[in-house]
């Protein structure tokens, strides 16, 4: 019997974050209580699941699986599921789990069904340029981080709207105190920007070596994403921007961060045609 | 093989589902009566083991009788001791034997054939009811496996089932409310506003889960200090009501007035040195103590007693929708716990007499 395909195993992990969600909501529904456990195991296989299809991915490519949007998106589906397990379980955030699933099966689901995201993969990007590796690593943890912060800020908005609008059964009996996830979306924050900034440095230093290799959509994309996160936790720690503002702030940033692998991922795609031989010219700048 | 006098278990009692307070008030046993009443069964033929169930809403004993007679023995003792009319008791007592007395325990332990249904005091009370048996020596092989295997269902009934979730009084609500906001209570600050009732009870149960600093303001300041003295609260005039705002996050209204004494404008400049920190306002008041238009505040909650009696509302009634499940599922454990016991009742030896059960202890 053949091993299975990268994709099945990507399924697979589709799959399984899709019995997560599914059952913490019928649950949920039928006030039985929440398995934290139950949904917890199903979260860590699915991350295990994906970690083989990205790897036979990235063994297939020579290199880190983000060689087109299809890759992109599962690596940072499988960023904001592997947060969520090593970081979030010790916020102790009832249902951060139950919404990384959903975000994690959407995502998985959107991206396994559209297959021009996944029709054309690029050459290696990093070849042996081991500070593009980090670069690449770090921004995509950034990512995980800032992905989980969109999930927290809508549980901030869900559990605001159900306090105000005196709705507190279904799902809203569940969600965390509101003053939990203002801290959290904070420590949140704070520690995708930190990320975010390790890997622009390492990407600046690399980029000091050789300019001829970013583009300037790229630089400006990247640059604009780090700045956006750095304005938000500015206004934030003066208090300018906080609660419920600041929750939507998080959303649209992410929402923003993530329309801006696009204008990367095509420059990539671009400038890999322009010189297929050279991989050192297309860094990955998630 | 001989074959000696049978062995049961018996329950029998009174509570709320048919006895009015009146009639339970008689049958109920004052505490300090409670060792006498545990004589008289020792004394009374056939006891084997008995437990006696004693709170506001329900008289039970629970017992292991030996002999064809021994229920009407007891019954007969208990009346007795009770001064009541046999013909009196026998028409507001039940009466149950062998697994349905254990589905009954159960089920009174697992809160859903309380009064206020899935309310936990009950269980804390059949834990104190078992202490005392055990204290007095009246509890042997068959209650002892028969109460410890119920409690452990009745736990596992209060934990997979919503009859316990939910709070289902107005104080009690309130502090759900706050939780939800704030989360654990210790680092909150609560500002009382009144005396009244409600409010007293909401601010001994934010006290209860640990509310950080309480502060009590009234137009009586006796009125303040003996209700700040209660709960560990500072005690002032609501005079101070504008600059004490600006210090709580959590505000109760309980006073009787006929302005609001807090506005939407009051709160708006308010919230702006809060740095939009939550502020949450509990209306108790009836007419209403804060404008309704704070309720349009970004970061500031405003519940008043209809909310809150909705809450309550809707709490009860998820409750009484589990009933049914809770009650199969009362229905199956009682009868695994019955098959465990039912061997036992075959190998009883008599209730030690109070002066072996003296003895007994000395040498311990």
């Amino acid at each position: 019997m053949n091993f299975p395909s990268d994709r099945t195993w990507l399924w697979m992990a589709a799959a399984l974050y899709a019995v997560a969600f599914i059952t913490s909501t019928t649950s949920m529904l039928r006030s039985k209580g929440r398995s934290h456990g139950l949904l917890l195991g199903l979260v860590i296989f699915g991350v295990m699941s994906q970690t083989v299809g990205l790897y036979l991915r990235g063994m297939e490519g020579g290199g880190c699986p983000v060689r087109n949007t299809f890759e992109v998106v599962q690596f940072v589906v499988w960023s904001v599921t592997l947060f969520y397990v090593v970081v979030g379980t010790a916020f102790r955030v009832s249902l951060l789990g139950y919404f990384t699933s959903g975000l994690a099966v959407a995502m998985s689901i959107v991206s396994l069904s559209i297959h021009s995201w996944d029709a054309q993969a690029r050459p290696p990007v990093f070849g042996g340029v081991p500070w593009i590796e980090v670069h690449a690593s770090f921004g995509l943890i950034a990512y995980g981080a800032f992905g989980t912060l969109a999930i927290t800020s809508l549980m901030f908005l869900l559990q605001t709207f159900s306090l105000k609008q005196k709705h507190l059964r279904g799902l809203f009996a569940f969600l965390p105190p509101i003053v939990a996830l203002e801290g959290i979306n904070f420590r949140l924050l704070l520690t995708g920007l930190v990320v975010l900034t390790i890997s622009i440095a390492v990407g600046g230093h690399y980029y000091r070596q050789d300019p001829e290799s970013i583009s300037g959509t790229k630089l400006v994309v990247a640059t604009a994403v780090w700045f956006a996160y750095m304005a938000a936790l500015a206004l934030r720690l003066r208090r300018i921007l906080v609660s419920a503002t600041l929750a939507w702030t998080c959303l649209v940033l992410f929402g923003f961060a993530l329309i801006s692998l696009g204008p990367i991922s095509r420059h990539r795609e671009a400038s890999t045609t322009a010189a297929p031989q050279d991989s050192n010219a297309t860094g990955v700048r998630p | 093989m001989s074959v000696g006098p049978p062995v049961r278990l018996f329950a029998l009692g009174a509570s709320h589902h048919l006895t009015p307070l009146e009639i339970r008030e008689r049958f109920a046993v004052a505490p300090e009566k409670l060792p006498s009443l545990y004589e008289q069964l020792r004394a009374t033929p056939g006891v084997r083991e008995a437990l006696v169930l004693n709170t506001c809403n329900r008289f039970e004993i629970y017992t292991v009788l030996e002999g064809h007679d021994s229920d009407a023995l007891l019954e007969s003792s208990l009346c007795d001791f009770q001064k009541v009319e046999p013909s009196e008791f026998a028409r507001h007592r039940f009466v149950l034997r062998d697994g349905a007395a254990v589905g009954h325990l159960l089920a009174v332990a697992s809160g859903i054939d309380s009064q206020i249904v899935g309310e936990t005091e009950i269980f804390g009370q059949v834990k104190s009811a078992y202490s005392h048996a055990i204290t007095h020596g009246t509890v042997g092989p068959v209650l002892n496996r028969m109460v410890q295997k119920c409690f452990q269902a009745a736990k596992h009934i209060r934990s997979s089932t919503p009859i316990g979730e939910g709070q289902i009084s107005v104080a009690s609500v309130s502090v759900d409310l706050t939780e939800k906001i704030f989360g654990p209570l210790a680092g909150c600050r609560v500002l009382v506003l009144g005396t009244g009732d409600v409010g007293e009870k909401t601010a001994k149960a934010m006290h209860s889960r640990g509310a950080g600093t309480i502060t009590v303001l009234s137009r009586s300041l006796d009125r303040a200090k003996v209700l700040g003295g209660a709960i560990k609260a500072s005690a002032g005039l609501l005079e101070r009501l504008p600059e004490a705002l600006a210090e709580h996050d959590i505000i109760v209204g309980s006073t009787s007035t006929t302005t609001p004494l807090v506005t939407g404008t009051m709160v708006r400049r308010l919230m702006r040195s809060r740095k939009l920190r939550p502020l949450f306002f509990i209306d108790l008041g009836i007419p209403r103590n804060f404008d309704a238009s704070l309720a349009h505040v970004v970061s500031v909650f405003l519940y008043d007693l209809d909310d809150l009696a909705r809450i309550a509302d809707q709490n009860l009634a998820a409750r009484r929708a589990a009933v049914d499940r809770c009650r199969r599922l009362v229905d199956e454990k009682a009868a695994r716990i019955w098959e465990g016991i039912e061997p036992r009742l075959g190998h009883q030896a008599p209730l030690e007499t109070s002066r072996e059960l003296q003895t007994r202890r000395q040498v311990v």
